[in-house]
């Protein structure tokens, strides 16, 4: 990007500063920066408590582990322990998709809670979380475990849910899993998504291991780790993986089961998309059962492409050849796809601020699209995440970490995109300053955008926010 | 491979596709270890039976698929009805974020709100430094012209007080001394958002009424309570007392909070009710509370001061909505104008003209205690059955008044109410008890979807289909969106069960 630019995005950043009350500038100042290339990450600091007062869009550790990695898990029941609102915000916001008989033997769709009253905070929830259980085993025969999502009272009040699951794991003889997400740990969803997969790792993996199995394996055994199937995303991934060779025996988690993440440790090999996510899980799956992991990109033809081969990297020549058939049977629809959406799209610049693997991963998806990304930030990520998307944004694009409602408006105001991809939260602040507006989190109810259908999807999307006639309404033709 | 550009196809169609179809069929059997159809099947038959019912009504712990909310949910609501008011909650910042995203999936509009971000030291030190930088920092980026602070769980569990931390707040100079903060404690584990709602309207109430002499000026104050429908509702209710010429002060008026324009410019605030006027308002004659339920507190508080008090349940209909003007009438002492007279006789007149496809059919209605009383009595007004009511926040006391309205009616006859009910407990009334319709929020889907009630959708939150905010549910013009709503769903029922040629070509009526 120009001087130009650059000037004016470091001048942004003072400016936005400048607004807040000096201690909290301070920290802000951590967080902002324009990004220049040939550097190792891209010099902000994150993974840090968000300022008080200031409308983070992040959330809770509850967040990331009943909304993200196991309420997809969907033969399992998973209670909302505490109060009734966690549960009822989260309620079957997120799209996982999924494929089962609701409320016979899939539950995803479904808000089961404790519903915390004032005498369950002054004489514990252990009891009732007791019956919880035997109540989950009566109506829900069919469910094959369950999963307590502790709220924030339960760390606060003591109760000891590790000693009612362990009981009622052994009275009804299936998986039970006490989650300590309590929503004041950590600072954002991370920590919950962290906390989430030690539940994995302690309570699912540790228990199927070193028992006799039936599980037959392959050579070309994979799982798909952090895909979370937001309008089908893993189901337009897995046929991919499928068609050259590979053999997917499970998905985490969306539209996942509990038998296919018991059955995990055969896989030859771990493929993550959702690195944030899920990570933890497979460096455990590395240590423990020497099983290797792959992070991987299904955004966009190029990344595809260059995903499939070096996934095929790591297999024989039949799978190899079977990246390259796959590449070469999608070309002409991603031709068909670029040539009819490219030339509308060429150039127009994009502000994205979202979380988990977003801000970097769908990069590519817009290039590919002749798009440029002038701006994009993480809800809750890491340095790791920094340094990794130094491989895909370009010199001078701005950086936001843990970002403000009010700095991302003013960053908006001023670098004027042609397009924004954020959240709910976001979706209607831009809309109102007449600006094309994607949710990136829930693919705006489309999707899925992953994999080469995926990729269809996208392009039409993005061009039917930016090509809309309603932003040219907003002003009066009297005001003009 | 099926996708093309011609026609994208995306989830609808995508995985309905053979390669998706065989692929997932694959998954199915060969990864999952779900167990064979016929078992899933017969067990899905079994929830749908009496003995399952029994066994779901004797629940006593777990709630399944509640109709309700927690309480600062309500908080913000009645905060972002004052003018350039913003919400601060106090505690955990995952909530904030839920409470603004699940605003804006109803109302399609932004909702701003902001938390103390309290972690892990909070919780052991307590959140005073959270208040103390939050308030400077909300205050320095907002600019708002009050902030009402409510509280989370964590905050109540660990005791945080509200009153002495924002004393100390303005002691340390985050927000200036004069700076209005009313504030509320809205425990989650206690009551529902419409508690919130009361709690937070109360503390501002109590804000700027505390300690002033009350000189009674004859106005009259309006509190909607919790309502889904506030946008199209409170511009109902102000053209009202226009039209009948009252001088009125709504108190908490989110019409405008929550339907701004697309204008090429973001306000955070617009509209609400402006802060002179809510104190004010302590000097009117009376004060109407359109849901008894859910205002209690504030109810009893504006009588403490001397104000006349009258209070409804979501009035939906004619008797309702007569009662409702004549109160009005009486406490502002102006006749009901002609206009709206002629408003109400066009009510009655579209209540004749469709009252034979309404009559005898029975409805099964859920939501919030107050609402589903106004609706039901609506429904026993056009002839039609309100079989099982039910609100997952409706006390005992609501469960006894709800029955007796019932009871009163002969349409109301072997109907009943259902207190502290989810809507698992629904689906069991539905599917052992049928009726022709259910009434209640988008949740309903799965009702509809599972036992095959169709679904009219009346309540909070709508998420999946867009605007019916806008229109008002209250008053006569109000009355008659509810009716065409009822009646389009009844209509579409008509016409979809005989529209099969060769089969049932009769009763496919053009004319109905």
């Amino acid at each position: 990007m120009s001087t130009d630019v650059k000037t004016r995005n470091q001048e942004l950043i003072q400016e936005v500063l400048s607004a807040y009350p000096e201690k909290s500038a301070k920290k802000r100042a951590k967080h902002l920066n324009v990004y220049e290339e040939g550097k190792p990450d891209c010099g902000v600091k994150s993974n840090i408590k968000s300022l008080p007062g200031v409308m983070t869009v992040r959330g809770c550790a509850y967040a990331g582990s009943k909304g993200v990695v196991w309420g997809p898990i969907k033969d399992m029941v998973h209670i909302s322990h505490g109060p009734v609102g966690c549960g009822q915000y989260s309620w079957a916001s997120r799209r996982n998709y999924f494929i089962g008989v609701t409320g016979v033997n899939a539950f995803g769709t479904m808000q089961f809670t404790s519903d915390f009253q004032e005498k369950d905070i002054v004489f514990g929830g252990d009891k009732k979380l007791d019956k919880v259980m035997d109540e989950i085993e009566a109506l829900f025969p069919l469910n094959n475990g369950i999963s307590v999502q502790s709220e924030c009272p339960i760390g606060l009040i003591g109760d000891d849910i590790e000693a009612v699951s362990k009981k009622k794991a052994k009275q009804i003889d299936k998986t039970i899993v006490p989650v300590r997400c309590e929503g004041f740990r950590g600072v954002s969803q991370s920590l919950g998504h962290h906390i989430a997969n030690d539940a994995v790792r302690d309570f699912v993996l540790d228990k199927v291991d070193g028992k006799a199995s039936e599980f037959v394996s392959t050579p070309y055994d994979v799982a798909i780790i952090g895909d979370y199937n937001i309008g089908g995303d893993a189901w337009s991934s897995r046929i991919l993986l499928e068609e050259m060779g590979l053999r997917v025996i499970a998905q985490w988690s969306g539209d996942g089961t509990l038998k296919e993440m018991e059955a995990t440790p055969k896989a030859k090999l771990n493929l993550i998309h959702c690195y944030r996510s899920m990570n933890y899980i497979c460096r455990h799956m590395e240590e423990k059962f020497g099983i290797p992991w792959h992070e991987y990109n299904f955004f966009g033809p190029t990344k595809i492409a260059e995903s499939l081969r070096a996934i095929a990297a790591l297999f024989d020549d039949t799978i190899k050849e079977g990246a390259e058939r796959v590449i070469a049977r999608y070309q002409p629809l991603v031709d068909e796809v670029v040539a009819k959406f490219k030339p509308r799209l060429e150039g127009k610049t994009v502000m994205l601020y979202v979380g988990g693997l977003r801000p970097r991963h769908v990069v590519g998806a817009y290039e590919d699209l002749g798009m440029e990304i002038a701006g994009t930030g993480y809800e809750f990520g890491h340095g790791d995440d920094y340094q990794r998307t130094t491989h895909y944004v370009k010199d001078g694009t701005l950086i936001y970490d843990d970002v403000t409602e009010f700095e991302l408006e003013k960053f908006v105001e001023a670098v004027k995109p042609d397009l924004v991809g954020s959240g709910i939260k976001e979706k209607y602040v831009f809309q109102k300053m007449g600006l094309p507006f994607r949710q990136m989190h829930s693919w705006d109810y489309s999707g899925p955008y992953h994999g080469y259908d995926g990729f269809a999807i996208f392009a039409r999307d993005m061009d039917m926010a930016i090509s809309s006639p309603v932003w040219g309404m907003t002003k009066a033709p009297w005001k003009k | 491979m099926s996708q093309n550009t011609a026609k994208v196809l995306d989830h609808f169609d995508l995985f309905r596709q053979p390669e998706y179809v065989e692929m997932l069929d694959n998954k199915k059997t060969c990864f999952e270890g779900g167990r064979p159809d016929d078992e899933v099947f017969k067990i899905a038959d079994w929830t749908r039976t009496m003995e399952y019912r029994e066994k779901n009504f004797a629940r006593e712990a777990l709630v399944v698929n509640p109709a309700k909310a927690c309480q600062p949910l309500g908080a913000i609501f009645a905060a972002l009805g004052f003018e350039k008011t913003l919400p601060f909650v106090h505690g955990s910042q995952g909530c904030v974020a839920y409470f603004r995203s699940h605003f804006s999936r109803h109302f399609k509009e932004p909702t701003s709100a902001v938390s103390s971000s309290m972690t892990e030291d909070a919780a052991v030190f307590g959140g005073l430094n959270n208040m103390v930088d939050g308030l400077a920092n909300s205050y320095s980026l907002y600019k708002p012209k009050m902030i009402a602070v409510s509280t989370t769980c964590m905050a109540e569990v660990i005791g945080d007080d509200l009153d002495s931390f924002i004393r100390t707040s303005k002691q340390k100079g985050s927000i200036p001394e004069e700076f209005d903060v009313p504030f509320a404690h809205t425990p989650s584990f206690v009551g529902s958002h419409i508690t919130g709602y009361d709690n937070m309207m109360k503390g501002i109430l109590t804000h700027f009424w505390e300690g002033k002499e009350r000189q009674d000026n004859g106005k009259i104050n309006f509190v909607g309570g919790f309502d889904g429908y506030t946008v199209g509702n409170m511009r109902e209710i102000k053209r009202i007392f226009d039209t009948m010429g009252v001088d009125a002060t709504i108190l908490g008026d989110n019409s405008d909070v929550w339907d701004t324009p697309t204008s090429g410019e973001f306000a955070m605030y617009d509209g609400g009710t402006t802060l002179e006027s809510a104190a004010d308002a302590l000097n009117a004659k009376g004060t109407i509370f359109m849901q008894d339920f859910g205002t209690e507190k504030t109810r009893d508080y504006v009588k403490s001061k001397g104000q006349e008090v009258v209070s409804f349940n979501h009035p939906v209909g004619v008797a309702g909505t007569d009662e409702f003007l004549m109160a009005i009438s009486k406490l502002s002492g102006k006749d009901i104008p002609a206009e709206l007279e002629k408003e109400r006789g066009r009510l009655v007149d579209a209540i004749a003209d469709s009252q034979a496809h309404i009559h005898g059919k029975k409805f099964a209605i859920y939501g919030d205690p107050s609402m589903v009383m106004g609706l039901a009595s609506f429904l026993m007004e056009l002839g039609a059955e309100p079989v099982h009511v039910l609100a997952t926040n409706g006390s005992k006391d609501w469960q006894a008044k709800m029955q007796a309205l019932l009871d009163a009616s002969p349409f109301g006859q072997g109907c009943k109410a259902w207190g502290g009910k989810d809507l698992w407990h629904m689906r069991s009334l539905l599917a052992t008890e049928p009726v022709d319709f259910v009434i209640g929020n988008t949740y309903g889907k799965y009702l509809e979807r599972d036992i095959g009630t169709p679904l009219i959708r009346i309540g909070f939150p709508i998420m999946d289909r867009h605007h019916h905010h806008r229109y008002p549910v209250w008053g006569y013009q109000g009355s008659l969106n509810v009716l065409v709503k009822i009646l389009d769903k009844i209509f579409d029922e008509m016409d979809k069960t005989t529209n099969i040629p060769g089969k049932t070509d009769y009763s496919y009526d053009i004319i109905r």
